[in-house]
């Protein structure tokens, strides 16, 4: 795992100035913010793809699931010079290309549109094969969802396969804020676990640990990464 | 004979040799068909297990990647259940696919309306951009399911038992003319041709053949309708009425009259044999005659 090439245009510090350039708010809770430090550790150490390398077919796919609460997302994409931060003052108006859910066909650097839950890990276990029939073992496909995204039936439609189909260049980011109305019983990481995935729980917030997580080998299984953050209520 | 199915197997084992960009997504059905295809491209040819909205996204995915996605398995898994992933993964992603269906409205009427999907087709027209294909025989179904995967676009491939004694040529999207008469306009669609000209043998009317629903030849109907006033019959193996509205449109600078026959809409809660449910819901050459020659008023 090689880190990206390009300098960012901006670092860590300058994120909560980026989203208050689409809240109007100068401090953000930990609901918009949830997803913030898992992002940023994924963008600017593990990731390889630069706004140059976007549509190269060897980049890794960062598909973002979650799509609600998207500010996170773009102001690390404005960070990493996907697009210009211009464009965050219009968040949510007829004439922006960013929108409360990301628009694949309008954000530079998203991979998919979502909105709609549980859309990502199918899509995300599709992107996978589709590398996998072209000899492109190298690329790594990232998913995040969150913890009451796992609800949803169609992740364990692609859990439960992903697993036994050992697809290793799959890898979910599980953004665990304790949403989840009944919360999965043994854990997020058993879940996953008994798939026969390679599963690690860590703070959501600790940029050292998110990277060693990120970065742990995991041959022949896909790996689940289940980042812990303060409670959403 | 062969079953378009059969032939969809035959034909996409060989595409799969052929083509390094298409990928075969399965949810256990028809695997035994695709066993050969399945060894010889192990990275091609997936199958996914009883996991009906995996089996979109996961095509999605791969078209994501550059791929050729064509996913399969019967018409009520394929569209109705994952409809989502078929309007989200798909459209939204504004990535394309081919999705080929068996079973249709009523290829297995002793399994019951669990396994009938006579809204297949109106269910996809509530989405933009659907390429449809309603071939009627095993001849018609092989060069569509070609023509649908060396295209770009999301393709529907409707295969069914129920088929024409005779193919007809593929040549275009376009209706074809099988017969001209001046007492109104039918349109057979796929299977349904054979019973609409044993229903109309005698009659004055002019007979399209149309194994491609959508996009909706506008200029064929508008050509065969002349000058109007024009009665149009459009005679569908799904849902009835699924074509009204685009003959309707096709038609809305002439006064017209247009009879929308299929599949009706009441669940029959009936098993037994296709040719059952061709007689329950009209659609036999004695159920059509009736009714094309009250509405034609021939």
């Amino acid at each position: 795992m090689t880190n990206t090439t390009s300098a960012p245009v901006y670092g860590y510090d300058d994120l909560n100035r980026l989203m208050s350039l689409m809240t109007g708010d100068e401090k953000h809770g930990p609901a918009a913010t949830s997803t913030l430090d898992a992002l940023w550790v994924l963008y600017d150490r593990v990731l390889r793809v630069t706004p140059a390398t976007a549509g190269s077919p060897d980049r890794d796919r960062f598909l973002l699931s979650k799509g609600h609460g998207p500010m996170a997302y773009y102001a690390v994409l404005a960070a990493r010079g996907f697009f210009g931060e211009e464009l965050l003052p219009g968040f949510g108006s007829y004439d922006s290309p960013l929108g409360h859910h990301p628009d694949r066909l309008l954000v530079p650097g998203a991979e998919i549109g979502s909105g709609s839950l549980g859309h990502g890990l199918p899509l995300a276990v599709g992107s996978v094969l589709g590398l996998r029939a072209q000899g492109l073992t190298g690329p790594g496909v990232w998913v995040l969802t969150g913890d009451a995204e796992l609800d949803e039936g169609s992740n364990h439609e692609a859990i439960a396969y992903a697993g036994p189909a050992g697809l290793d260049q799959l890898h979910t980011v599980v953004i665990d804020n304790g949403s989840a109305t009944y919360a999965r019983p043994g854990g997020i990481a058993a879940r996953f676990e008994a798939a026969g995935w390679s599963a690690l729980s860590v703070d959501g917030r600790d940029h050292e640990a998110l990277h060693t997580a990120f970065t742990m080998p995991h041959p022949g299984r896909p790996h689940a990464v289940i980042a812990r953050v303060a409670a959403a209520h | 004979m062969d079953t378009m199915r059969d032939r969809f197997i035959a034909t996409t084992s060989r595409q799969l040799d052929e083509d390094p960009r298409l990928a075969l997504v399965l949810a256990e059905i028809s695997r035994d068909g695709f066993a050969a295809a399945e060894r010889a491209h192990p990275d091609r040819v997936i199958n996914v297990g009883i996991r009906e909205q995996l089996l979109i996204g996961a095509g999605a995915g791969l078209a994501l990647t550059g791929m050729r996605p064509l996913m399969h398995t019967f018409a009520s898994f394929l569209v109705e259940r994952p409809f989502e992933q078929v309007k989200l993964d798909l459209g939204h992603q504004g990535v394309g696919g081919v999705l080929v269906s068996a079973g249709a409205s009523y290829d297995w009427p002793a399994g019951g309306f669990t396994h009938m999907s006579p809204g297949d087709v109106a269910l996809l027209d509530t989405l933009d951009g659907w390429t449809v294909h309603v071939p009627g025989h095993p001849d018609e179904a092989e060069a569509l399911v070609r023509q649908a995967v060396a295209s770009e676009g999301r393709v529907y491939v409707r295969l069914s038992l129920q088929s024409n004694s005779a193919g007809r040529p593929v040549t275009g999207d376009g209706f074809s003319t099988v017969r001209r008469g001046t007492g109104g306009v039918v349109i057979a669609v796929g299977p349904m041709l054979d019973n609409v000209l044993a229903a109309t043998g005698d009659l004055d009317v002019t007979v399209l053949y149309a194994a491609t629903v959508r996009p909706f030849d506008t200029a064929g109907l508008r050509a065969a309708a002349g000058a109007g006033p024009s009665d149009v019959v459009i005679v569908e193996p799904y849902l009835a009425g699924t074509s009204t509205a685009a003959a309707n449109d096709a038609l809305a600078d002439l006064p017209h009259r247009i009879l929308g026959l299929g599949v009706g809409r009441a669940e029959l809660r009936r098993y037994g044999q296709l040719e059952e449910h061709l007689t329950a819901h009209g659609l036999d050459a004695h159920g059509l005659r009736q009714r094309i020659t009250g509405f034609l008023r021939l």
